[in-house]
């Protein structure tokens, strides 16, 4: 079904003389998991749709080595790290710009250290330009007067201080925009953080994406936001865990800004 | 002329500054057991956080009746310290309230109005926080780490303010003199009626005990300060100084790891050559954190600077879902064991003698460094730019790299990562699919 992706790889665009304005960097879980795929393909619909001139490194992209970082495994991170700069570097990569803000901070804070300084954007970010500069025209759209709330993302909120590129993005579909009682700073984590997507929590009461669910629901939403292909898989499971995957959605921005312009 | 009261004043004075400067040097010799860090770069951002966070309180607002409450506490307390400057110099000397002498009256009664609304005031803030922390029992204060020491720390302290409050107040009200001056009794004209029926002598008996022992529990304070989690009013300001300046996600890059990293990626190494000059003794490096000697001495700081207020803990998004982790207890944890290697080295003419202890197993379990999504929030919450965070990826660090001791799924993910380059076992080769699928 995916008739008109344009999606040049670094290679073939360095084969043909060319060097794109950003890099995509599309990330593992925008590579491989399912319901991350779709985030991937709605972002590449963005940027076609606004003329973008980009490429992805396909499969010369490995891991960032962010998960392995924050599982306390610096020496696979600092390899991935190092491999994943030499190919950035040899395709004088400048921007970057990423759906998930694991990479986003890693690529961002971390790789600038060890010899890759690129100026990295978030896609919140880099849609948020792109409807700024008018390349990207949103009009009237189908969730007019829908209820969203948007789950801030720890890794772009609280660790890099960005609450309003996602809110300004969702604020130009005019829809009903709700806050949960924890939100920008104080925003619960999604509970996949820190490496916890990969293993069973420690013994608890509950669940924290099953908690998070319970602040998003509390606004009553048609549709929850994220921004990130974890916080997607959390607050997805959140919501079938409370049986209501029948009423609310869950959507990236992304997503959301695709659709509106059914892409 | 009697010169005794000067004399015990004195000494008490001596007595009371030396013990509290002696267990400042210990205080600055446990946190140099730390590494060291450079904490050289941002100076202005580092000066603009003491002034905002430390002075300003510009962290504790955000919740704002504990912020409001505790800006009052704080002021009182920094106000109230021109009245203790009287007070030495009146010990000392054997003068009485020098600085009605010295400054006009319009001005010293203004001063010491000042003092006594906040003297009030203050007293009315302790008391809401020993209601809250008591009768209310606000739930960040009732959580497993804050049983015994902990728990009357807290309270001691709320006494001690009370009961100091409460002497300055007494002291003013018996003062003849200064009622008859009446300029700058606000609030304790109203308490001088309770003593009006005594006789003269009773009364200046009553004010010399309220002064003497207005002034032996202050420097009794003072030394109770490195005990207790109320090291924080002194530790506040340099703790925010050399904070965290960089954003909250970005961790370190180990420097011994890019060094073997560089060395294994570089194809013209010879893994086979002479280690470099100097290189045979040096300490082979120990990577992450198992005891607190491991830390660096910012984070052991922080470890001493933590008010045990709990904040970090009730945002943790672990402990709220009845995980054992908690931010707080690493950081309790911490200055515990910092402390107990402290003892230990005073014990054994300044060399630590192995104890068969360490901060990692015996203070903080794997079970707690596992639950931490590395959301931030315990970073976020603190008022004196505490970051649990950093010590607990240390120790994942110390567990992983030199221990191979990471749960079975995490190894998998890390397995994954190492062979093809995903957290998951999907093919390299296999990233793009995704555009044709
Ligand atoms: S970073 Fe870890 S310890 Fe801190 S609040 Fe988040 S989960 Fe809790
Ligand atoms: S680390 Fe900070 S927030 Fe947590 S208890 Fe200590 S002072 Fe409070």
């Amino acid at each position: 079904m995916s008739e008109q992706l344009n999606v040049p790889t670094m290679a073939e665009l360095m084969a043909a003389g060319k060097t794109p304005d950003i890099l995509f960097w599309v990330g593992s879980a925008g590579s491989y998991d399912d319901r991350a795929k779709k985030i991937t393909k709605a972002f590449v619909k963005i940027l076609n749709k606004a003329g973008v001139n980009f490429g992805v490194l396909g499969t010369e992209e490995s891991a960032t080595g962010d998960l392995a970082k924050r599982a306390g495994n610096e020496f696979l991170f600092q390899m991935q790290a190092m491999m994943n700069i030499e190919v950035l570097n040899m395709y004088e990569v400048k921007r970057i710009v990423t759906c998930d803000p694991h990479a986003f901070n890693c690529l961002k804070n971390e790789y600038p250290g060890l010899g890759g300084t690129y100026e990295v954007m978030h896609h919140t970010q880099f849609i948020k330009q792109l409807i700024d500069s008018n390349k990207l025209d949103i009009k009237e759209s189908d969730y007019k007067g829908k209820q969203i709330t948007f789950h801030d993302p720890c890794y772009l909120g609280r660790a890099n201080s960005e609450y309003n590129a996602p809110r300004e993005v969702l604020g130009s579909l005019n829809a009903n925009l709700v806050e949960m009682k924890r939100h920008k700073a104080t925003a619960l984590c999604c509970g996949a953080g820190g490496g916890q997507m990969f293993k069973e929590p420690e013994k608890g009461d509950k669940d924290i994406n099953e908690l998070r669910t319970e602040d998003a629901l509390k606004t009553n939403p048609d549709i929850i936001a994220t921004a990130c292909p974890y916080c997607m898989t959390m607050m997805s499971d959140g919501v079938k865990v409370k049986e209501k995957e029948a009423q609310i959605k869950v959507m990236d921005i992304a997503e959301l800004i695709a659709s509106s312009q059914n892409l | 002329m009697n010169y005794l009261p000067n004399i015990i004043f004195a000494i008490a004075l001596i007595v009371g500054l030396g013990y509290f400067a002696k267990n400042v040097k210990k205080l600055v010799r446990n946190i140099k057991l730390g590494q060291d860090v450079d904490v050289s770069d941002n100076k202005s951002q580092r000066w603009k956080n003491m002034a905002n966070i430390a002075l300003g309180q510009s962290k504790l607002v955000k919740r704002p009746v504990s912020g409001f409450l505790h800006v009052v506490v704080y002021v009182g307390f920094i106000i109230i310290n021109i009245e203790v400057l009287e007070i030495i110099i009146d010990g000392l000397f054997g003068t009485h309230r020098i600085f009605s002498s010295v400054l006009p009256e319009a001005v010293y009664g203004f001063l010491i109005g000042t003092f006594e609304v906040l003297a009030l005031l203050v007293l009315v803030a302790v008391i809401i926080f020993w209601i809250r922390r008591n009768i209310i029992k606000l739930a960040r204060f009732w959580k497993p780490e804050m049983k015994g020491w902990p728990k009357s720390d807290g309270n001691i302290i709320l006494y001690f303010e009370m009961v100091l409050m409460t002497l300055f107040l007494v002291m003013n009200a018996t003062d003849l003199h200064f009622q008859d001056m009446n300029s700058g009794n606000i609030i304790s004209q109203y308490i001088a009626p309770l003593f009006s029926g005594m006789a003269e002598g009773t009364v200046h008996f009553i004010e010399r005990a309220a002064w003497w022992l207005h002034i032996l529990g202050i420097l009794t304070f003072l030394n109770y300060l490195y005990f207790s989690k109320h090291l924080h009013i002194l530790l506040a300001f340099p703790n925010t100084f050399y904070g965290r300046v960089n954003n909250k996600g970005e961790l370190n890059n180990l420097a011994s790891v890019t060094k073997e990293v560089k060395m294994m990626m570089d194809p013209d190494a010879d893994p086979f050559a002479a280690a470099p000059e100097g290189a045979e003794d040096e300490v082979p490096e120990k990577f992450g954190a198992s005891d607190v000697q491991d830390l660096s001495w910012v984070q052991l700081l922080n470890a001493y600077t933590c008010t045990e207020c709990g904040r970090c803990t009730s945002e943790c998004p672990a402990n709220l879902t009845g995980k054992k982790l908690s931010p707080r207890k690493i950081m309790m944890d911490t200055r515990d064991r910092l402390e107990e290697v402290g003892k230990n080295i005073d014990a054994n003419n300044g060399e630590f003698k192995e104890d068969g202890k360490q901060l990692l197993g015996d203070y903080i379990t794997n079970e707690e460094i596992w639950a931490c999504t590395s959301c931030n929030a315990c970073v976020e919450a603190c008022p004196v730019s505490i970051d649990p965070l950093s010590i607990i990826i240390e120790m994942r660090r110390y567990l992983v790299m030199e221990k191979s001791d990471a749960p079975t799924e995490l190894n998998n993910m890390m397995t994954n990562i190492e062979n093809n380059g995903a957290p998951w076992p999907y093919n390299q080769q296999d990233r793009l699919n995704w555009k044709n699928e």
